[in-house]
């Protein structure tokens, strides 16, 4: 395999495209494998040597894997901290393989990436999380099944290559035991801004736990909620074969999304002054201001988006807020500048990035349908750019 | 509806289990449900999770672990730490994390019980592993699991085990790497 490193440039940004089922509500489908070799100690416990072993023998098995075609690795501890930040911020990695943002990586703790395959796919795998491997597929949309599909087909190979742990009774042993069995933990991504206005989200949440599913924020493990995107996923992994997990969280999220639906509808429908007023301000902002921070900017970007599927803007494409989402976070920036950015800077650069990226989406949509200019009130066009989503509520 | 454990609070958390294909529900207030372990602790710092942040209640499951006598106690007396990677019951009180592969049928006892309680179960259902092409692998984990042994053996002055367990290094080594080919 390649061991010489790809330069990080738009790698493993596939997930972002906006295409797949409910791309507008669920931004993103993942579902990882945990897998650990025979007779070596987990990555949590093992030595900087037996790591590195673990590394030599999952490079030596990739080459000619036929569903991780052209893969590129990269070490964590060969990585500049920027450029760590950088994975992170593209859900590529977790923090437990980027390591601290200042100081060092983890030692021997990588991450390897395929290279083009199906639009709308990232697939790759861990090395030296806690366990020696977190197989993943990273989708557009929501696509459940083919995520885990591609994973599948990809553990197979991997595992004639390399001896996993397996156990008769538990299954895929794994460093934690809420891990063990399947191995696996399916999540998505999911845009709910409709249940926050309407409080009604707690409700929702809660009874997705009593029923084995639980939610994060957008960083995963103890990360705050931002922007209204929740990732929800299986809690448990031993005792169920992965395609009974993989339908229970499809089940559930078809239903969240339901939910979702509804209170987009009920909103619309008791205060569509507030809605449009509240959805063009935050564009308007996004468009305007010269200082955004991460927050703000994620804050907007949900009001934006809502607006999008609620036929009630134009512009800009799904496309272009995943783009923002994950692009205009400040590794990225700094990686685009060059150096690092104390937070001022760092805000100004968001704010003229988010500028650029709207308005070349109204030139598109401008230079696609001349007579209706971009700054039209969004309701009345046919725009191309806005879903096809019921929009029959809508009465005023 | 009153809580079924203390009978005086509202029942808040009403919690659907299947354990051995029988489905029951419980109806508990908060504060029973916390101490029984359903429902998160209002001190999230003592929250152990795993490496992608479940909101599992393993803490107050894992702290009782290794204590072992008491009548409130789950799980049996804590065992030898794993002979293969050293870590101890104490270890993964404190981390939740097990040393290596072989942690699971070393801790079976104590593991059982948590997975039933992590995860309703304790049968793997899944997707089965056929192994890779390891006759080799096998070989090589058995040795060298044998030699730690020896070393630990050694080290013990347990000499009656450690020549026990040269001779089987000794056989192991004598076999030929690989089935021969007709």
């Amino acid at each position: 395999m390649t061991t010489a490193e790809r330069d990080l440039g738009t790698e493993g940004l596939e997930w972002l495209a906006g295409e797949g089922r409910e791309h507008e509500i669920v931004l993103s489908t993942r579902v990882r494998l945990a897998r650990n070799i025979q007779g070596m100690p987990f990555s949590s416990r093992a030595g900087t040597d037996e790591r590195q072993r673990v590394l030599e023998r999952v490079r030596g098995s990739l080459s000619d894997v036929e569903n991780l075609p052209d893969p590129a690795l990269w070490r964590m501890d060969g990585l500049e901290p920027v450029d760590r930040r950088v994975l992170l911020e593209r859900h590529l990695v977790s923090r437990d393989v980027a390591g601290p943002d200042e100081g060092e990586a983890p030692p021997a703790a990588a991450l390897v990436l395929g290279g083009e395959g199906r639009s709308g796919v990232t697939r790759g795998l861990l090395v030296n999380e806690e366990d020696h491997l977190r197989l993943q597929t990273l989708v557009s949309g929501l696509q459940l099944e083919s995520a885990w599909e591609e994973v599948d087909a990809l553990d197979d190979e991997v595992g004639d290559r390399l001896p996993y742990a397996f156990h008769h009774e538990f299954g895929y042993l794994t460093s934690c035991p809420t891990n063990v069995g399947t191995g696996l933990r399916a999540s998505v991504l999911i845009h709910l801004p409709g249940l926050v206005l309407t409080k009604e989200i707690n409700k929702v949440l809660q009874g997705m736990s009593q029923v084995g599913i639980t939610y994060r924020g957008l960083f995963g493990e103890g990360s705050e909620v931002v922007g209204n995107f929740f990732q929800i996923s299986n809690q448990t992994t031993l005792g169920k074969s992965e395609s009974d997990l993989i339908d229970h969280l499809g089940k559930i999220v078809d239903q969240v999304i339901e939910y979702e639906q509804r209170a987009r509808g009920v909103l619309l429908k008791e205060a569509p002054g507030v809605m449009e007023d509240k959805v063009w301000r935050a564009y308007g902002i996004l468009r305007h201001a010269r200082s955004l921070s991460f927050d703000e900017m994620m804050n907007l970007l949900s009001g934006v988006r809502l607006g999008l599927t609620l036929k009630l803007l134009p512009t800009p494409r799904v496309l272009t807020l995943n783009k923002i989402m994950v692009l205009g976070r400040t590794a990225h920036l700094e990686r685009e500048a060059g150096r690092s950015l104390d937070e001022g800077d760092a805000d100004e650069r968001r704010a003229a990035f988010v500028r650029e990226l709207l308005a070349a989406d109204e030139d598109r949509a401008a230079a696609a349908e001349p007579d209706s200019p971009p700054e039209s009130d969004g309701r009345d066009d046919a725009s191309p750019v806005a879903g096809d989503s019921d929009d029959s509520d809508d009465e005023q | 509806m009153t809580c079924e454990n203390c009978g005086e609070r509202e029942a808040e958390i009403h919690l659907t289990q299947i354990v051995d294909d029988e489905m029951t529900t419980v109806h508990l207030c908060s504060r029973c449900a916390e101490e029984q372990g359903y429902a998160e602790s209002s001190e999230p710092a003592a929250e152990v999770t795993s490496g992608e942040g479940e909101n599992v209640p393993l803490t107050d499951f894992l702290a009782q672990m290794g204590k072992g006598g008491g009548e409130e106690s789950m799980l049996p007396a804590p065992s030898e730490p794993c002979p293969y990677c050293g870590t101890t019951i104490e270890d993964f009180r404190k981390t939740g994390r097990l040393g290596c592969p072989q942690c699971y049928p070393h801790y079976e006892a104590q593991l059982r019980p948590l997975l039933r309680r992590l995860h309703g179960s304790t049968q793997h259902v899944g997707k089965l592993y056929v192994g890779s092409d390891s006759e080799e692998e096998d070989r090589h984990t058995r040795l060298s699991a044998l030699r730690r042994k020896l070393d630990r053996a050694v080290e013990t002055e347990d000499f009656e085990k450690a020549a026990e367990l040269r001779d089987r290094i000794e056989e192991m080594e004598g076999e030929p790497e690989t089935e021969p080919v007709e």
